[in-house]
């Protein structure tokens, strides 16, 4: 008898809609864009901020003033920020497993103390920056 | 026992007589506690002696019997039809070439799981007769997690990087080459990152974490890749170090 293996090849564009838990990954992966476009803005403002003269910093400030840039920054901000702080909080007892003994620190314990080590962080921030 | 008619869509794959696969239904009388290999059987038994498929012992041990069942991968021994739908596409592992039927080839994996050098390497020499090598409980439970492995290959059917990348070792030899790394008795940690820490090893994986959600025995591969990538890049570091590590 012949062996003539069927290889059943993974259709390279549209892989990621096989299931949800790939689109999630997707949703995860494409974030890279907004951090291209920060990364760009953030550029973009330095460069503003380096001339002789405060004008080009505020145009700079000014063009982020209007609506598109505020629905912009938004999204970025609850969908970047917030979803990437959630991805890397859940890796983190993957990534770095504590064990007391003979016994696995549970990982819900790992990834609440990174939530909570983040807000004492960001109201040391706010507080040192007058925010709050 | 009342008995429940369940639509079986399986997928069929005759390599002397078919181009390509294709499905083929089978209405199977269930009874309510049955998982789904007990439904294949029934086929094999009862409506078709030419489907060909592996199982073994039907108790999640052998991990010979991981399908996808409607398209998700499982062991169909752990798989009960009071779980699912009236009909059910069962297809062979995602990723792997088909032999026959639901029979896939398993030759590159087994390949990889040699790579991972799933033995305890000692550099010291030989200890002395009726002596052995000690080991804490503490030490057991580092890495006990990932000697669950028993090779279902669920997690290289889930796993999209290898989907589209074979070279890439994939899961479950990554974390046998892990719980290998983490045994205390082991000294062969090097010589496994220097394999597995190249780009085919634990950096091909980004991190979609469908093997760890699929595997039918909580081995958590992505876990073990994580770390890894943890360690390999400690040790990339140490051997830059002057007079590091070689």
């Amino acid at each position: 008898m012949s062996r003539q293996p069927y290889i059943r090849p993974m259709p390279k564009a549209t892989w990621y809609l096989r299931n949800g838990r790939y689109k999630v990954y997707m949703l995860r992966e494409v974030t890279c864009l907004l951090v291209g476009f920060y990364s760009f803005l953030m550029i973009y403002g330095l460069a503003a901020l380096s001339q002789d003269t405060p004008q080009a910093w505020n145009a700079f400030l000014a063009s982020q003033q209007n609506t598109f840039m505020t629905i912009v920054h938004a999204v970025a901000l609850l969908y970047f920020l917030l979803y990437q702080t959630f991805a890397w909080f859940e890796l983190a007892p993957k990534a770095m497993p504590l064990q007391l003994g003979e016994k696995k620190l549970p990982g819900s314990v790992i990834v609440i103390a990174h939530y909570v080590a983040w807000a004492i962080l960001s109201g040391i921030i706010f507080f040192a920056t007058g925010v709050i | 026992m009342a008995r429940r008619q369940l639509e079986l869509e399986i997928m069929r794959y005759d390599p002397e007589k078919d181009k390509a696969p294709w499905f083929q239904s089978y209405s199977v009388p269930c009874e309510e506690d049955w998982a789904i290999l007990d439904a294949v059987n029934y086929v094999k038994e009862n409506l078709d002696t030419t489907l060909a498929y592996r199982w073994s012992c039907h108790m999640m041990v052998c991990g010979s019997c991981g399908m996808m069942i409607n398209g998700e991968p499982s062991l169909t021994c752990k798989t009960f039809i009071r779980d699912l739908p009236d009909k059910v596409k069962i297809e062979p592992l995602e990723n792997f070439p088909i032999e026959r039927d639901l029979v896939v080839v398993l030759d590159d994996v087994m390949e990889k799981l040699r790579m991972a050098q799933p033995f305890i390497i000692r550099k010291d020499d030989p200890p002395p007769p009726d002596t052995e090598y000690t080991q804490s409980r503490a030490a057991l439970y580092k890495f006990k997690q990932y000697t669950m492995c028993i090779n279902c290959m669920c997690c290289y059917a889930a796993c999209p990087q290898y989907g589209l990348d074979p070279t890439f070792i994939g899961p479950a030899a990554l974390a046998m080459a892990h719980r290998y790394n983490l045994d205390s008795r082991d000294q062969g940690k090097s010589e496994r990152l220097d394999i597995l820490g190249q780009h085919d090893g634990v950096w091909d994986c980004s991190f979609v974490g469908a093997c760890s959600e699929v595997c039918p025995k909580s081995v958590d591969p992505a876990a073990a890749i994580q770390q890894m990538k943890v360690e390999t890049a400690k040790e990339y570091w140490l051997q830059k170090l002057p007079g590091g590590r070689k």
